[in-house]
């Protein structure tokens, strides 16, 4: 195969990974790094560097998407970022003392849950019981809902707050956004409503992110040739999964792709038990 | 006065044209690349790392007059990155019009973390 078309089909699977990414809200890098390693046979370093910076791509993207709807918390997320940045470089450190096969395994493991994740339901029910530690660092606001404005107070906030480091180091580890364990923080052990924590989420993404970035480029995981054409179609893609969104319906949509990102997770986990990763 | 959603709003667009600007150089750079390479794929089955001077930030403008199509990449791979880290400066000054100091002390840490990262050599 020559440059051209092996460019020319890592593009081809980037575009689908980030329109499975968005159409399942996990995010590209969670399909992109299977298929990099699985399909194409690329060391998980390389994989996990074009991840990453498709990552941010669709992370900064879709951040005017989100914004005008009024959901995402500016101060929530910022207070957040300082686990995440610190946990994503505790992470970037850790791919260079773990194995390969560990990452993997790991990987497979935060595929599984991302997919149990994406079916778990959700209240948009506001808690708005007084936390003096949360009204201390105004970790509080109101979003748009159908009866007008409905205020909310953030709970628990040292235990998501800690999340969020683990949050922070899984992107680090795995090129990721992570996604899903940031909601889990924000909507399961701070009670934020659903909409709030998946909007400000996918802000802390691009952060987050970034603060890996560059422990990745200086260990040259970071490949030109590998993450031109990921990153260009992870963007690519997502940028259509969220045009469909509005328009599909995407119940079933989402239960096949759960399928895929279900199979995707054990053939992680069992390549890397098995050496082959 | 600056209120929050006003604030992100401007971080939103922001974002997205740093993103645009970022795709672009590197659409630019990949025709280059693709111009460059016409040999055999590259092998990316065993890591052996990325060329010493696509490493940093430093090395990569060091390299773009050269025309090498790897550095124009990596230019808009840096720009990528520099997107979240100018929302978080351009966040610290929108709290400090606010007069929030406790969120700009915040950001401030963000930044710490995130300069850190670019920067260091590790």
């Amino acid at each position: 195969m020559n440059t051209l078309e092996f460019s020319s089909w890592i593009f081809l699977s980037s575009i689908l990974a980030g329109l499975l990414g968005s159409l399942t809200g996990l995010g590209g890098g969670v399909v992109i790094v299977p298929v990099l390693t699985l399909l194409f046979h690329i060391d998980i370093r390389y994989a996990i560097g074009a991840s990453l910076v498709s990552v941010i791509a669709t992370s900064s993207g879709a951040a005017a998407a989100y914004v005008r709807e009024g959901f995402s918390n500016v101060r929530i997320g910022m207070f957040l970022e300082i686990a995440t940045t610190l946990g994503a470089l505790l992470g970037a450190y850790l791919t260079l003392i773990v194995s390969t096969h560990a990452i993997g395994i790991v990987f497979g493991a935060v595929l599984l849950y991302s997919a149990y994740a994406s079916f778990r339901s959700h209240s948009d029910v506001a808690h708005r019981q007084p936390n003096p530690l949360a009204l201390r660092l105004r970790l509080q606001g109101s979003y748009p809902a159908p009866s007008g404005p409905e205020s909310y107070v953030a709970q628990n906030v040292p235990a998501g707050f800690s999340l969020m480091f683990v949050a922070g180091t899984l992107s680090g580890l795995l090129g990721i956004g992570s996604g899903a364990v940031k909601v889990l923080a924000m909507d399961q052990a701070m009670h934020l409503p659903f909409k709030v924590s998946t909007t400000t989420s996918n802000f802390m993404i691009g952060v987050t992110a970034a603060a890996s970035a560059g422990v990745y480029l200086s260990r040259g995981y970071i490949s030109p040739g590998l993450a031109m054409p990921v990153m260009l179609g992870v963007l690519i893609g997502s940028l259509v999964g969220s045009r469909i969104l509005v328009n599909a319906k995407v119940k079933t949509l989402r239960l096949i792709f759960a399928g895929v990102i279900v199979l995707l997770g054990i053939e992680m986990i069992y390549n890397s038990v098995t050496g082959r990763l | 006065m600056m209120d929050d959603q006003k604030m992100e709003v401007a971080m939103g667009h922001l974002l997205r044209t740093g993103v645009l600007i970022a795709a672009f150089v590197v659409f630019i750079g990949g025709v280059l690349y693709l111009n460059q390479n016409r040999g055999p794929r590259p092998d990316y089955a065993t890591f052996h790392s990325v060329a010493a001077g696509l490493r940093s930030p430093v090395g990569v403008i060091k390299q773009l007059p050269t025309g090498d199509s790897n550095a124009i990449i990596q230019l808009g791979l840096l720009l990528l990155i520099a997107t979240p880290i100018a929302r978080v400066i351009f966040a610290a000054f929108g709290f400090s019009a606010e007069k929030d100091w406790l969120y700009l002390i915040i950001s401030l840490i963000v930044l710490a973390v995130l300069t850190y990262s670019l920067l260091d050599g590790h």
